[in-house]
């Protein structure tokens, strides 16, 4: 992998000049928190933020998305809407960078969606390595998302006075050579590079009791886990788990005319397991009516069907569903208290 | 331009025939005359614009397309109030065909048992038509069809055929007659002591209300019909129909991709299955 040296105070230039060609998002200040947003500053971004509240992935899957207009006019015809523009994500955490690679293969199986994956192609991720836990919610290193070798264009590893840049495909190296000037890398910035990363390994506990990849045969034991009836007495439904979570990409797809009716747009939405009428059919019938079957689908997707279906682990240890839940609902203590009662068996 | 898996094609209502008080017939055609190259048991995508989309099973065989298909829609929300108001020559949206399908290949040579409850035989009668049209390459052929009324019966016409040939073992019930109504009066389940199969030789294939499933999978399996030859249709909410939306999981599987037919050996084991 090729190593590349960027001094800081060459950051802001360099978002500068990237402005003037694509959409660049950045973590951002919200009140106390962080918020991945399109950057009109330079100054705005905030590479020393901890977590943002939403994932990155509001880039690529926004909330709300048209895909289709309708042009009505006695038949009609339909235009599908690729909104799609040069973009580049900077500062992109490993946490997300490894759900990424989720939502890759989740838009790209059997009918490719366009609508992600045009987005997608056009779009440049610069990664940054974590040198420490964002706070006592974050497990990443208990599911290997804690760093990352692959998945990014450019990746930034925080040297002091500089950054270390791997480059991780040929679009990123051009990126770095039309719009930065980084110096190769010496025997000396590596071995900085390696005394931050040794220093870093210490600083992040594990916190599943077990290895995560033992996660997808635990759940299959856990299906009537008296867990679920005791989470679904606490959850409110309120569907915040799955809006902040990398990972979620559930959606709505919903119609309506404009107030011409010449016109009907179809949108895409964001949606949510969680909500009562998420597998509520025609007829009336729901077939997750209970909040604890609804609590147990969102675990188990995070746990086992996801990595079943597309070999990547549908929870990267982010942390956030457990930041964001007003009932204190824990993925990390779930599981582990599942571990912990089917090994007292 | 690139092309959206959201964006319907646009298709014409051809005909539209009443068949009960909530259940229209609505014979639909594309403007080019393309078949839909469906397989029985799969869905489409009915749009309308400005209105929205619900997925609804293709209830014509393939073996008689003619450059059209049909669909049997009972009128329950916004979508199906709309279509049901709409009139010969509208316009709609189809996306699709989805979804996985009847294995017929796998049915050929074998008895087949049908036994639909109510709109249930929105879906089977694709496949009933179908092995009718082929009806050499099949076994025997029994069709057990239960209605709430007499009034609620679908396909009227086509039941008469069915009643009238040689080579359908027929049966109907309703759960409540009316002072016209001759025939047999009970649930689905009370047309079973009038069939003996060969379990190890039938196919059954069934499709009705949740509540239906139970009962009748109680009496396919008491004949001794394997779990792996028993077949199921499932309805479910779906939003896009190819696998990404998430509406129509049943546990692991989605419903619109590795559904909406299913062996009952498949989903035996999931409880929000049926």
């Amino acid at each position: 992998m090729r190593l590349r040296v960027l001094p800081k105070e060459r950051v802001p230039d360099l978002v500068r000049a990237l402005m003037a060609d694509y959409r660049v998002w950045g973590p951002k200040a919200k009140g106390p928190q962080f918020a991945f947003e399109p950057l009109y500053d330079p100054a705005e971004m905030r590479l020393d933020y901890n977590i943002s509240i939403l994932s990155p992935k509001v880039a690529l899957q926004p909330p709300q998305e048209r895909v289709a207009v309708f042009h009505l006019d006695g038949g009609f015809t339909v235009e599908p809407v690729i909104e799609a523009e040069p973009t580049v994500i900077f500062g992109m955490h490993t946490c997300d960078l490894h759900a990424l690679a989720l939502l890759d293969k989740a838009f790209s199986a059997d009918f490719p969606d366009a609508h992600y994956l045009e987005r997608r192609k056009k779009t440049l991720i610069v990664s940054m390595e974590c040198l420490q836990p964002c706070d006592e919610h974050s497990f990443c290193k208990s599911m290997g998302t804690w760093t990352a070798d692959s998945g990014y264009d450019l990746h930034l590893i925080d040297l002091g006075d500089a950054y270390g840049v791997y480059v991780g495909t040929e679009a990123g190296e051009a990126l770095l050579a039309k719009y930065a000037q980084a110096r190769p890398a010496t025997d000396a910035d590596v071995r900085r590079l390696n005394e931050v990363m040794s220093t870093k390994w210490p600083r992040f506990p594990h916190r599943l009791n077990f290895d995560a990849a033992e996660l997808p045969s635990l759940l299959a034991t856990a299906y009537d886990h008296p867990i679920w009836a005791e989470l679904g007495d606490r959850c409110l439904s309120c569907g915040s788990c799955t809006n902040v979570c990398p990972t979620c990409y559930c959606f709505n797809v919903i119609d309506s005319p404009d107030l011409s009716l010449k016109e009907a747009v179809r949108m895409r939405r964001w949606d949510s397991c969680q909500l009562d009428e998420f597998a509520r059919v025609a007829s009336g019938e729901n077939f997750r009516e209970a909040r604890a079957a609804r609590q147990r689908h969102r675990m188990f997707r995070k746990g086992k069907w996801l990595y079943e279906r597309f070999g990547e682990m549908g929870c990267v240890g982010c942390g956030r569903c457990i930041r964001a839940c007003l009932t204190h609902i824990n993925i990390v203590d779930t599981f582990n208290a599942i571990h912990a009662s089917q090994h007292r068996r | 331009m690139t092309d959206s898996i959201y964006a319907p094609r646009m298709a014409r209502l051809a005909d539209i025939r009443p068949m009960t008080e909530l259940e229209k017939l609505f014979v639909v055609e594309f403007p080019d005359g393309s078949s839909l190259g469906h397989q029985p048991g799969q869905f489409v995508m009915l749009s309308i614009p400005g209105v929205g989309e619900a997925p609804i099973s293709i209830s014509s065989s393939p073996s008689r397309s003619n450059g059209h298909f049909e669909l049997c829609v009972r009128r329950m929300g916004d979508v199906t109030g709309v279509l049901h108001r709409m009139k010969p020559g509208d316009v709609v949206g189809i996306r699709g065909p989805f979804g996985h399908g009847f294995p017929i290949e796998q049915m050929r040579g074998k008895d087949v048992l049908f036994a639909p409850g109510g709109l249930g035989l929105a879906p089977l009668r694709s496949l009933i038509n179908q092995v009718l049209d082929e009806r050499g390459s099949f076994g025997r052929v029994i069709i057990l069809y239960g209605a709430k009324r007499p009034a609620e019966l679908l396909f009227r016409d086509e039941l008469e055929q069915w009643a009238a040939r040689d080579d359908v073992e027929f049966h109907v019930t309703v759960d409540r007659g009316d002072e016209t109504w001759t025939g047999n009066v009970g649930v689905i389940t009370t047309l079973f002591p009038k069939i003996t199969v060969d379990p190890r030789n039938t196919v059954a294939v069934t499709c009705g209300p949740p509540i239906m499933y139970r009962f009748v999978l109680m009496e396919m399996l008491g004949k001794g019909i394997p779990e792996t030859q028993i077949y199921l249709s499932l309805e479910r909410r779906m939003k896009c129909g190819v696998g990404k939306c998430g509406h129509c999981q049943i546990n692991n599987l989605y419903c619109c991709k590795e559904g909406p037919v299913f062996t009952y050996a498949q989903i035996k084991n999931i409880p929000e299955a049926l």
